[in-house]
């Protein structure tokens, strides 16, 4: 299948700082592709040229087969956003926001109305429509800011960290709905985010560091990248089980706080054998897989941690009543 | 390319007209400055100035009240793109597939018809001040004060697009929009200023739409009454409205 979006030796410098540094990677139409890298890897640099907001110092890149720097005005057209930072009008409507969403987006007058109020029913906002946004919890701003980025029918969906400062409940509903968009209405997804067991939903994924792209792959082939699973095995006597797995399984086993520590390349088809070869002599045995953390940890070196959001909002929150104050004051 | 951009100036005037709509408390709030300097100060200056000037104090500053209402919510209007870059909104909009300067048009319009409405209402004051005007001079204050408001509402964008957080907003007021209104010839004539203050009324926009507004209310011809003819104030508006809201649209269009 033809890539939908495709980046070429991408390149951003800020000054002496390489944000994007020879990034390459193509994205496949009708998939989710998870961009992940630790703060200030370049994750959101890559999307604002992607989205049209910057322009590259070196190096390609298309969305649907249109340039993001020459054809700027063809690739709005086909993307839709949610960006890290909150961006509804809060002092508007939900309603009017997408109202004017669908001015922007040039949805024609016949289709608008009836689109946007099947986006309000598909976040189950339909009933707070005619609130304004200020009044909205975290998570209603997020899924009306997910519903906005589709009323114009995009046919690539940018999310920067949409679960950003969410609590579980709202996380878990949005990447519900989230998953759902490929299928039901052909989007291609195009996500990045901290939380690496969300991370598991992609199809594929590009990890980025210090501005470079350092793995690719399905989540599944990134975990296989870095060894397979491991078994954990407690046995009555472990120093003679370590010399059976090695003789009869051709596996090797270290000890460690009295347990043995067996790395196999597919766990849960080795277990069967262990038992089987051991009997009598295993006490308990458990199995543990990579997961994308483990893969982040050990290409990285870091473990991936969401920015800290509280003072973020602390401060917003206190720019708001400055600001607040400010307009009374003096206007 | 014309649809979208109709649209977008659309969407940025509609959106402006909804809030100052809404916020009834910031209208009056508007209101209360120039009233405060056009009855505190004027009346209290008045009995310092000698009357034999030609016209009383309260009247002489009028039109320059008139000014400063527009100044004042012309500016405040244009800086709310401060705003949008500080809340995101205007990321929104930059994503959108319409031509940047539509943002530029559309907020300068906003800007103007939220002005002229606020100065219109200051207008209709008048009778308390003494003065007669006819319905012909208020038509042509209005028509100034839509002038003056585009070109100061395009000053205002030209502004914001330098500064990222309203941090700089204190800074605004205080070194620029409070020196544009002492040096625009609104509360005392130009032609008393020292030379060196005379030459920044001189480069001031909004002293040549006072003094115009001057020409309205004070069709005779007195000392404390304009200072410039009439054509070179209507010019330098016009030509000071296309250059602010030119180089705010290059600026927009830029692409960082």
């Amino acid at each position: 299948m033809a890539p939908i979006i495709t980046v070429q030796n991408l390149t951003r410098k800020f000054g002496e700082l390489t944000a994007v540094d020879g990034v390459s990677f193509e994205v496949e139409k009708g998939t989710i592709f998870g961009f992940l890298g630790p703060n200030g890897a370049g994750k959101t640099t890559t999307i604002n040229i992607l989205c049209t907001l910057l322009s590259p110092t070196s190096g390609s890149c298309t969305i649907d087969g249109h340039d993001c720097l020459r054809e700027a005005s063809l690739v709005r057209k086909s993307i839709g956003i949610v960006f890290q930072d909150n961006t509804l009008d809060k002092e508007l409507t939900a309603y009017e926001n997408l109202l004017f969403h669908g001015y922007l987006y040039d949805i024609p007058k016949t289709e608008r109305k009836q689109r946007i109020e099947e986006a309000l029913h598909f976040i189950g906002l339909y009933e707070r429509r005619t609130d304004p946004v200020k009044k909205f919890s975290g998570g209603m701003k997020r899924r009306l800011e997910v519903a906005r980025s589709i009323i114009h029918q995009p046919t690539v969906l940018f999310l920067d960290e949409p679960t950003l400062g969410l609590d579980p409940q709202s996380r878990s509903n949005l990447w519900e709905f989230i998953s759902k968009l490929p299928a039901t209405r052909g989007v291609t997804v195009f996500m990045t985010t901290h939380y690496m067991e969300e991370a598991e939903i992609c199809s594929n994924i590009a990890i980025i560091d210090k501005g470079r792209i350092i793995a690719q792959g399905s989540p599944e082939q990134l975990k296989k990248s870095i060894g397979g699973d491991v078994i954990y095995l407690k046995t009555t006597d472990n120093t003679r089980a370590m010399s059976t797995i090695q003789q009869a399984l051709g596996l090797s086993a270290e000890e460690r706080d009295g347990e043995l520590f067996i790395s196999a390349s597919r766990g849960d088809a080795c277990i069967p054998k262990l038992i089987t070869t051991l009997s009598d002599a295993v006490v308990s045995v458990r199995l543990q897989r990579p997961t994308l953390n483990d893969v982040f940890l050990k290409l990285t070196g870091k473990a991936i941690r969401p920015e800290t959001v509280s003072e973020g909002d602390e401060l917003r929150q206190s720019i708001r009543s400055y600001r607040r104050k400010f307009d009374r004051g003096k206007s | 390319m014309l649809r979208a951009t109709l649209n977008a100036v659309y969407v940025v005037v509609a959106r402006e007209m909804i809030k100052f709509m809404r916020e009834k408390g910031k209208l009056v709030s508007t209101l209360a400055r120039p009233l405060l300097w056009l009855f505190l100060v004027g009346g209290g200056m008045s009995r310092l100035v000698s009357p034999d000037m030609g016209i009383p104090y309260t009247q002489f500053i009028f039109p320059g009240i008139i000014g400063m209402t527009i100044l004042f919510s012309s500016i405040f209007s244009s800086i709310s793109i401060i705003w949008d870059k500080e809340f995101g909104f205007m990321k929104e909009m930059l994503v959108a597939p319409v031509p940047r300067f539509s943002i530029v048009i559309g907020k300068a319009l906003s800007g103007t018809l939220v002005s002229t409405v606020q100065a219109l209402l200051i207008v209709l004051l008048y009778p308390l001040l003494g003065l007669d005007l006819s319905v012909s001079q208020i038509l042509l204050i209005a028509l100034v004060s839509v002038l003056l408001s585009f070109c100061i509402s395009s000053l205002g964008i030209l502004i914001a697009t330098f500064y990222e957080s309203f941090e700089s907003f204190s800074v605004i007021m205080n070194f620029i929009v409070m020196p544009m209104f002492f040096l625009s010839g609104a509360m005392y004539p130009v032609k008393l200023l020292p030379p060196i203050l005379e030459i920044f009324s001189r480069i001031n926009p909004l002293t040549y739409g006072i003094d115009a507004l001057k020409y309205m209310v004070f069709p005779e011809k007195r000392f404390l009454t304009h200072d410039f003819p009439l054509s070179l104030d209507i010019g330098v508006i016009v030509v000071a409205s296309v250059v602010f809201v030119s180089l705010g649209a290059l600026v927009f269009e830029r692409r960082k």
